[in-house]
């Protein structure tokens, strides 16, 4: 029997953990990655020439870094490994991507592995869209690839683990954190202590970054309700303002905002190969179908890593090496199939801190249905809370998708990545309906922008 | 609404720019009128295609209604109080061969017999006009009173016209049977409401053909799906809509650019569709076949991205005509389906001319060419229908 035609998306935790048990089981897969070099966004690596230490660039993490790398680097020989390569689209079977922006083709495969990771869950905020206002991830990409910092007087502002993760980075690397401000109460956190503590280490590096800020002076809020980003088009952000629990309003003077609200995983992929999506009650988003292995409702396709369930770097490598050995198993060729339960176990450990997560910092979808008319909730096509409540009220729209088509809430370049879950608790609100009932933006190819100077497809052989 | 029972005048089926326009047009000439619509009104190809308002290139004999309801779009905005962003912007078409260009020539002569006006443009005027256009364009046809529209309002903009002026717009509603006793037609529909109506109006796109079937009127019609796709936004500056005349399939490519900036295209190969599902999928390779033959009408398009690509099932039938008009064998009933990706310019004229005709029993616009008897008078064996 020819061996199974194997395509691995991502080059993150899990796509590096799944094409290490493929290659360990014999097979060449392909690895597809729009990073210039491998590790994803959590373990991204430095450009050439950047000469930080690895605890200097991954804190805590270094040695998982560290290993990650250099599995990876041991698997280069085994593989068919595809840097700067956008999956721009996938059919039944093939999946399409354009190299460095000008190489087109198409890869046929038996079984695809997507390992798409995560972005930044948004909350529009008025005045977000003035230049300065970064997401949290944007913000700690500029730091770990280019040494950079967004400004030179920082708010952090959202809520997560993320929240306290970047501000500490900034602090180390030397930039002015003028406040951490998080919607998310203390009590909440207490309450989902119990849950938290199913990775005890990962809590206590938590409270250490917390503790680290509150240190160095740092003003953490707790409990907060953004007002504005304030500034003005030809200056960007001069500021933020928010109310505090008890409801009296604060400013801080700031250049930059990084924001935030936890993540969401990027299921454009899934969605296309027309995996089945479930509402997650705990995270108020739609996430696609996946048993506890990583198979998804459609047949040949697995999901794995932040794309699939946020379960941070740890969960993603478990998650990785648990679809690529189910696809395995699937295509006939059982290769360490004793330690799939114990992954399986690991996998549920992680579950359980997710929803933890979940509980202590909460998506705020409340200040997403208040946010006031002027406030602009999808940034690339202009369209403000106010136009979305009247999509509703004066021309009926229901669900995502119809108020997509009548006032073109998330049809610019992010395509709702950015937009979409605050414009369904809106739309939800406005229409007063559970918001699982508005559903979520279907997903239309191209996955990412697809430049149109590239040429004819050709399909390769794998 | 369970087991609720309506009577009306008209029971539209099918809630597209074809029926929502019929309902509209109905309650204008003072019949009441039920819309029974599956979905959503405009979901379906009214809410997909191009948003092409374009006579040009039509087949003759469909101008006169072409030129009505080209009359309408100019119209909307004191008919039913929405624009649906339609701009007269003119259309070109521009040909790449000598052969080409005669084909284009002798339509502008015929057309101008139909009430068409078109300017053929050669080489250089082409350029001195629309300086966008690369070397391999030799010369076209432009048709000034032409334009486009969004074709995501339209159609549920005549759907709150026709619900403000009375009738009653039922959505999330499929009519499960439809049948006639006496007088009347009967529909049964998965809500449990029944609607009662001495005439009956089929505007189900590529789902008519299984309607028309019931009634013993089979019509030769497959499902396909248009490819399109949007750019990401750049300043406002390509006004007319582009189209190519070709004989060759991939050729035929177009685009417009809205007034937001994003310019929308389409046009070479089609998709399969499938009626079941209610989608069509995009194939990708398509997509780059319209990104080649597009940096070949215009090259500084390859300096842009695609923003998002689609596609919705539209009914195709063997001889590239719609179906309209009455039944060729039940009284009180009638069919507007079928228009082969062609309907949204003819939409709004559609519905008046079915409202005029239920109305008066008669069609001031001549209709003739698009009856269904033309399938149903050869022998029902060689008119298979393909999406039963």
């Amino acid at each position: 029997m020819a061996d199974p035609r194997v395509i691995v998306v991502g080059a993150g935790p899990a796509g590096v953990r799944a094409a290490q048990a493929l290659v360990e089981a014999g097979l060449r897969p392909t690895v597809v990655d729009e990073g210039r070099r491998d590790g994803g966004q959590i373990y991204r690596r430095q450009p050439e020439g950047f000469a930080r230490s690895y605890p200097q660039l991954y804190g805590t993490e270094a040695q998982k870094a560290k290993d990650l790398h250099d599995s990876f680097e041991a698997l280069r020989p085994h593989i068919d490994y595809r840097p700067e390569t956008l999956a721009w689209n996938l059919t039944a079977g093939q999946l399409h991507v354009v190299a460095g922006g000008e190489r087109t083709a198409v890869l046929p495969y038996d079984s695809l592995i997507v390992c798409s990771g995560a972005t930044d869950r948004l909350l529009p905020v008025e005045g977000w869209h003035y230049a300065g206002c970064y997401s949290l991830g944007a913000a700690q990409i500029a730091l770990k690839s280019q040494a950079c910092s967004i400004g030179k007087r920082v708010v952090f502002m959202g809520t997560g683990p993320l929240l306290y993760l970047v501000a500490s980075q900034y602090l180390k690397a030397g930039a002015q954190v003028a406040a951490v401000l998080d919607t998310s109460s203390l009590s909440t956190r207490i309450r989902a202590l119990p849950a938290l503590a199913a990775r005890p280490a990962l809590l206590w590096n938590g409270l250490k970054l917390v503790a680290m800020l509150r240190s160095a002076g740092v003003r953490l809020m707790a409990g907060i309700s953004p007002v504005a980003v304030t500034g003005d088009d030809e200056r960007g952000v001069s500021g933020v303002r928010l109310r505090d629990a008890q409801g009296r309003e604060h400013s801080f003077e700031c250049d930059a905002v990084g924001l935030g609200y936890h993540l969401r995983s990027e299921g454009q992929l899934a969605d296309l190969a027309k995996c089945h999506f479930d509402f997650d009650e705990p995270s108020r988003q739609w996430l696609p179908r996946i048993d506890e292995d990583g198979r998804s409702s459609a047949p040949g396709v697995y999901l794995a890593g932040d794309g699939a369930r946020i379960l941070g770097a740890d969960g993603a490598e478990a998650a990785g090496r648990l679809a690529a050995l189910a696809a395995l198993k699937d295509a006939g060729r059982p290769h360490a199939v004793v330690e799939m339960p114990q992954l399986r176990k690991r996998l549920a450990t992680m579950d359980k801190f997710r929803r933890g997560l979940l509980q202590a910092f909460p998506w705020p979808h409340q200040l997403a249905s208040q946010l006031p008319d002027r406030a602009i909730v999808c940034r690339c096509e202009g369209v403000s809370a106010g136009d979305l409540r009247a999509t509703v009220r004066d021309l009926g729209a229901q669900e995502m998708n119809r108020a997509k088509a009548l006032c073109r809430v998330g049809m610019g370049r992010c395509q709702g990545r950015y937009c979409g879950h605050a414009a369904a608790e809106l739309v939800a609100d406005a229409a007063v309906l559970p918001i699982e009932r508005v559903g979520r933006l279907r997903g239309q190819g191209p996955v990412k922008p697809l430049p149109m100077s590239v040429p004819l497809a050709v399909e390769e052989q794998a | 609404m369970s087991s609720q029972h309506v009577q009306t005048d008209v029971v539209v089926v099918g809630g597209g720019l074809m029926g929502a326009s019929a309902a509209f047009f109905l309650r204008q000439r003072g019949v009441s009128a039920v819309l029974l619509e599956r979905g959503l009104v405009g979901q379906q190809a009214s809410g997909v295609n191009f948003g092409n308002v374009r006579r040009q290139g039509r087949f003759l004999p469909q101008l006169p209604l072409a030129h009505r309801s080209r009359d309408i779009w100019g119209r909307l905005p004191e008919l039913i109080g929405h624009d649906a962003e339609f701009i007269a912007t003119g259309h070109v078409r521009v040909v790449y061969a000598e052969s080409q260009m005669a084909d284009v020539e002798k339509y502008a002569t015929d057309a101008k017999h139909w009430g068409l006006d078109l300017q053929i443009l050669g080489r250089s005027e082409l350029r001195k006009r629309f300086p966008f256009f690369g070397p391999e364009v030799i010369g076209g046809s432009y048709s000034p009173n032409d334009g486009h529209a969004n074709p995501r309002l339209a159609a549920p903009a005549f759907g709150r016209a026709a619900k403000r002026d009375g009738a009653q717009v039922i959505e999330d509603c499929e009519v499960l049977q439809v049948e006639k006793s006496g007088q009347d037609f009967r529909v049964n529909t998965s809500s449990g409401l029944t609607v009662t109506a001495p005439a009956a109006l089929i505007c189900s796109g590529a789902w008519g053909g299984a309607m028309s079937a019931a009634w013993g009127e089979p019509v030769p019609m497959v499902p396909k799906g248009p490819t399109m796709a949007v750019t990401e936004p750049l300043p406002y500056g390509i006004v007319p809509v582009v189209g190519v005349s070709t004989r060759i399939e991939h050729e035929g490519v177009y685009f417009r650019q809205v007034r937001r900036g994003n310019i929308v295209f389409g046009g070479g190969r089609r998709n399969p569709a499938y009626l079941d599902g209610r989608r069509a999928n995009v194939n990708p390779n398509w997509t780059l076949g319209q990104l080649h033959e597009l940096r070949r009408i215009a090259p500084a398009l390859g300096k842009l991205n695609v923003l998002r690509t689609w596609s919705g099932v539209e009914g195709y039938m063997d001889d590239d005509i719609p179906i309209m008009g009455p039944s060729a064998k039940v009284s009180g009933l009638y069919y507007a389906f079928g228009f082969c990706g062609h309907g949204f310019q003819l939409g709004p004229g559609v519905g008046d001319v079915m409202a005029e005709l239920i109305a008066t029993g008669a069609s001031s616009t001549p209709i003739e060419p698009f009856h269904i008897h033309r399938f149903t008078s050869v022998p029902a064996a060689e008119t298979a229908v393909v999406n039963a």
